[in-house]
């Protein structure tokens, strides 16, 4: 019973990776970038929330339409001011330093506008969840929410990519970007979109993390991004339903390696545990069978 | 005789470091460089070494490490715990000599069983699984407890009460609160020097047969191989002395500062994207862009501290506007356009603004 | 074209270097170094009577920790303030000056050169154990006088001229320990604690030290660390399933305040026992405070207490900087005015070189009987260790009550 309940909590955790994972994984499988602001995207969704919230007395919805609405807006600004003049670059790690200065930069923003101090975040879902053996295992709403939401992402994310012209031309893009501009696929739109749409899952994401873990500070968004990262590698760079199941994956391990071996080695043990799947499978838990590509 | 064009490019490297030596040490002994500027000056060092290291893995091996502080990290610990365990035994002079070797070695060993696994993989797979073995190395110290008394060497993966020392003994390296008093024995010299062979090393291993080779590899890992080059072997030799070069660079950090502890800030992921945008900002394989490159941007926020809490957000929007200005081709082809058909004091002029 | 692009790149190097050097010679040449600076100060102070003393703080002002760092160094420019406006020390206005540190230890150092250049006499500082154990090594150095008000680790004032005004980690380990027991609080006892964290290790080892022998057992002792503060739920699951009735909390408010939260949706409801770390949970933006009910912690400094010196720092703080002073704040507040008595006990003025005035304040610290936020009478001993009471509050409707 009680393997069962930390699993459970694996699980919690591991659907808050998922669905930061699924967002991460949209801009890193098409653009080939890492954007290591994208736990920053999550931090500003979360402060939008926080700041509608406190000003509407606790009416959330808008709040959070309010920060898909200004994630994607920022989203798609950030890739026009900063990443989309080094497109084409001489290495592929320019743009990956540029994504550090923005993740500075929207860390120290938030930390001038807002303060240091850390923030409880109202969690948006009310629901209690649910309650089984009589009570003696419990899965939280905002868990069921999360891997819900998460499914509904994952499932829109596959049919967008692989029905719609929109979709096709982001694998191509993803593909070969000198061949797509050949086929006549605009790719500085198509990279747009991917953001638009990166930063909006970002801003969900984001509502989902502070409200299973309730506290908001300018630096909220730099730990889950990294780890969000981990798990779309580890579960194979650029394949959404990997990223989903990287990210369930990382966190069940975590919760378990915390649990029957060390709580204070846990993050090697976690860390240990991605090396030796890579080793044996070098790209990833659906690197190789999923052939499609973000 | 004739000085080929490598040679006379490494005489020049070699040149400004000295240069800067001379001039800082000229500036700090007629009394006109202020404590803030003096006590830079060791940091600058061991952050150039550091970023010679990891040009020598991303820009010559073609390998992006994101985890090379935790080289480092084995470096400083391993080095500190030898200075403080012979504190009284030795003289420093020695002392230090030795803990420099102790380190290096400590480093290029780590280097060489991880590079072991890590070399296997390729790309954003390498990256992420240095990053695993950087965190890695920084939560196992975190749980390190070693203590010293008569009985000898005590160790302990959980707290210091299971050390079991008698009333002789001490902690030496206590779990978060890593290594306390460690002798301050880095001086600006000593990392100029430093500096000096970390360089003299790396630049005559890219202009020799090994070096070449290394290349090879990264430009092109088949054909290299099909030339016969032993591709395992090459990497491995890179990585390891990149990662021994870090190592020295630990082991001044770790003299320069009498509190080590392994946490983030200092051996973290993050500390390794700073050193990363380093060697990417001074240009990948530009081993004297590196030196250049780390000491500015080292300089960059300490010298912002007049804007109080704005400091932190102008270092930010420094970097985005750097990296464009450095890497962007559109600006690098207008830079070209515009700027070939001035005469040179124009150019300059344009680099200062 | 290639050799061109190599001109300006060796340009754009050079332009840099010479950049970055003209502004190391700005800066030597308008803050002059320190020798320079002390014998321009001296004679300046016997000029005229404007001298001033400069005291200056360092704290993490940027990055994880910033909230530590922010509350000390705002509130020793609140306390900076209150002592100019009611006529400075001994006639003499203070300025005061604060640097980040980033919670790292080399750029701590850095912070308190770019302050000796300003020119600080006193340094209250630096917020965080290991920054203020780095720094103590050059105010050793210069036997400046060093007033930390929140680093607690051991070797924090291992130096003759560093003294705090806060509890060190054992002291409070020690507390903890005898409050729990001679209280009667549980007979089972789980630990949470942070293990890359300095603080809460210490406090951490020296509880299960002094626990052994006490009238309660350890029935888990687990880890958490700042790359992990977020998830909670083996560690409360631990404590739960081993029947811990109290849950010993030696970290700070913000992960606690995860810890309560968590502990509350898994219906678990021990005793929640704090330390000083744990002030500040009540004031947590929009943290419902019902959640703490009955946690307990040992703290000097509570910012609903009544009596008229904490309603009016916590009156002033909170329209300057628009947030709830916490503990750290309120040990800055008092390590400005306890530099204040030390100062007006020996008669210092700002004339004297840094050294000496280290030397009067070292004397002074160990004759003086301060009384301040954090407690109503503290002493100091030459080992730099304050002699205080710490006070054992629980949480009851969302305010401070005395547990006694």
């Amino acid at each position: 019973m009680s393997f069962l309940t930390y699993l459970i909590n694996g699980l919690s955790l591991g659907s808050i990776y998922a669905i930061i994972a699924l967002g991460y994984t949209m801009v890193y499988g098409i653009a080939k970038m890492l954007n290591f602001a994208h736990g920053d995207f999550i931090m500003v969704g979360c402060y939008i929330i926080f700041s509608v919230s406190a000003a509407l007395s606790g009416n959330s919805l808008v709040g959070i339409i309010l920060a898909v609405i200004l994630c994607t807006l920022l989203g798609i600004t950030t890739e026009f001011v900063a990443y989309r003049p080094l497109r084409g670059a001489a290495s592929p790690l320019a743009v990956l330093i540029t994504a550090i200065g923005v993740s500075y930069f929207l860390e120290n923003v938030a930390l001038l506008i807002f303060g240091a101090d850390i923030k409880s975040f109202t969690s948006v879902i009310k629901w209690e969840g649910l309650s089984f053996a009589g009570g003696a295992l419990k899965i939280q709403g905002v868990t069921v929410v999360t891997i819900v939401i998460s499914v509904v992402i994952l499932i829109a994310l596959q049919l967008f990519i692989n029905k719609t012209k929109q979709g096709q031309a982001m694998l191509a893009v993803a593909e070969d970007k000198g061949a797509a501009t050949l086929m006549g696929i605009n790719v500085n739109k198509t990279i747009m979109l991917t953001f638009a749409i990166g930063s909006a899952l970002a801003a969900v994401a984001g509502a989902l993390l502070c409200s299973a873990y309730p506290s908001l500070s300018p630096y909220t968004g730099a730990m889950p991004g990294i780890k969000a990262f981990v798990a779309a590698v580890l579960g194979g760079i650029g394949s959404i339903p990997g990223a989903m199941i990287g990210g369930l994956v990382l966190g069940i391990v975590e919760i378990l390696s915390k649990t029957y071996i060390s709580s204070q080695l846990s993050d090697a043990i976690v860390f240990g545990i991605l090396v030796v799947v890579l080793l044996v499978k070098p790209t990833g838990i659906l690197g190789k069978v999923i052939q499609e590509k973000v | 005789m004739k000085i080929d064009k490598k040679t006379k490019s490494n005489l020049i490297t070699y040149g400004i470091v000295v240069a800067a030596f001379i001039l800082f040490t000229a500036l700090a002994s007629t009394g006109n460089l202020s404590s803030h500027m003096k006590g830079l000056l060791v940091p600058m060092t061991y952050y150039a070494v550091i970023a010679v290291a990891l040009n020598l893995c991303v820009g010559i091996l073609g390998e992006l490490s994101i985890g090379h502080c935790g080289f480092m990290c084995i470096g400083a610990f391993t080095s500190a715990f030898f200075s403080k365990a012979t504190a009284e035994i030795l003289p420093s002079g020695i002392r230090f000599f030795l803990a420099f070797l102790i380190g290096i070695a400590f480093a290029a060993l780590f280097g060489f069983l991880i590079g072991i696994p890590v070399l296997r993989l390729k790309g954003d797979y390498l990256a992420i699984v240095t990053l695993a073995f950087g965190e890695i190395i920084k939560n196992i110290l975190n749980a390190f407890y070693i203590g010293l008394d008569k009985s000898g060497i005590h160790f302990s993966l959980k707290n210091a009460m299971e050390l079991g020392l008698d009333e002789s003994g001490e902690v030496i390296v206590n779990g978060a609160m890593g290594i306390t008093g460690t002798p301050h024995d880095s001086t600006f010299t000593i990392g100029i020097v430093v500096l000096l062979i970390s360089l003299f090393v790396v630049l005559n291993l890219i202009n020799s047969r090994d070096g070449r080779a290394i290349m090879a590899i990264r430009d092109n890992y088949i054909a290299a191989e099909s030339t016969g080059i032993n591709v395992t072997g090459y990497k491995m030799m890179a990585f390891t002395i990149s990662a021994a070069i870090a190592g020295a660079a630990g082991v001044l950090f770790s003299h320069n500062i009498t509190t080590l502890t392994a946490t983030s800030q200092y051996f973290g992921y993050n500390a390794s994207i700073m050193i990363l945008v380093y060697v990417v900002l001074g240009g990948i394989g530009n081993i004297r862009g590196s030196v250049i490159a780390a000491c500015i941007l080292y300089l960059l926020p300490e010298l912002l501290r007049g804007f109080s809490n704005y400091r932190m957000l102008i270092y930010s929007i420094v970097l985005i506007v750097m990296m464009i200005v450095n890497w962007s081709p559109k600006i690098i082809e207008w830079r070209k356009r515009t700027l070939g058909k001035f005469d040179f004091r124009k150019n300059s002029g344009k680099e200062i603004a | 074209m290639k050799k061109f692009s190599k001109v300006i790149s060796a340009l754009m190097a050079s332009v840099l270097v010479a950049s970055a050097l003209v502004g190391c010679t700005d800066a030597a040449s308008t803050e002059t170094t320190d020798s320079q600076a002390q014998s321009a100060q001296e004679s300046q102070g016997s000029a005229d009577n404007g001298a001033t003393f400069k005291i200056g703080a360092i704290g993490p002002l940027t990055g994880g920790a910033a909230a530590y760092g922010n509350a000390v160094c705002n509130a020793a420019e609140l306390a900076v303030e209150d002592i100019n406006a009611a006529g400075g020390i001994n006639g003499y206005k203070v300025e005061y000056s604060k640097e980040d540190d980033e919670l790292n230890a080399e750029k701590s150092v850095n912070a308190y050169n770019t302050l000796k250049d300003w020119g600080m006499q006193i340094l209250v500082g630096s917020t965080t154990s290991a920054c203020s154990i780095a720094v103590s090594e050059y105010t050793k150095a210069d036997n400046m006088f060093q007033l930390t008000p929140s680093g607690s680790a051991v070797d924090c004032v291992k130096y003759d001229n560093v003294f705090r005004v806060c509890f060190s980690d054992p002291n409070q380990g020690i507390a903890s320990a005898q409050y729990i027991s001679d209280h009667n609080l549980a007979t089972k006892v789980g630990i949470i604690y942070d293990s890359s964290d300095v603080y809460s290790t210490g406090i951490y080892q020296k509880f299960v030290d002094e626990s052994a022998g006490k009238n309660y057992e350890i029935v888990s002792q687990e880890a958490f660390t700042a790359d992990n503060a977020t998830d909670f739920s083996v560690q409360l699951q631990k404590a739960k399933d081993a029947g811990a009735d109290l849950v010993f909390l030696p970290i700070y408010y913000q992960a606690a305040s995860l810890i309560l939260t968590q502990a509350n949706t898994m219906g678990y409801a021990p005793t929640f026992f704090g330390v000083d770390g744990m002030d500040g949970i009540l004031t947590v933006e929009n943290f419902d405070t019902k959640l703490a009910e009955g946690v307990m912690l040992l703290t000097p400094f509570a910012a609903d207490a009544k009596d008229d010196l904490t309603v009016n720092f916590v009156k002033k703080y909170e329209e300057k900087y628009g947030e709830t002073p916490n503990q750290f704040a309120a040990d800055a507040y008092d390590a400005v005015f306890i530099i204040k008595q030390a100062i007006e006990a020996k008669n210092a003025t700002p004339d004297m070189s840094i050294s000496d005035l280290g030397d009067a304040l070292k004397g002074a610290m160990t004759e003086i009987e301060a009384s301040g936020l954090t407690s109503s009478k503290m002493t100091w001993d030459a080992s730099g260790e304050p002699n205080k009471e710490p006070k054992a509050v629980v949480i009851k409707d969302g305010a401070y009550v005395s547990a006694e």
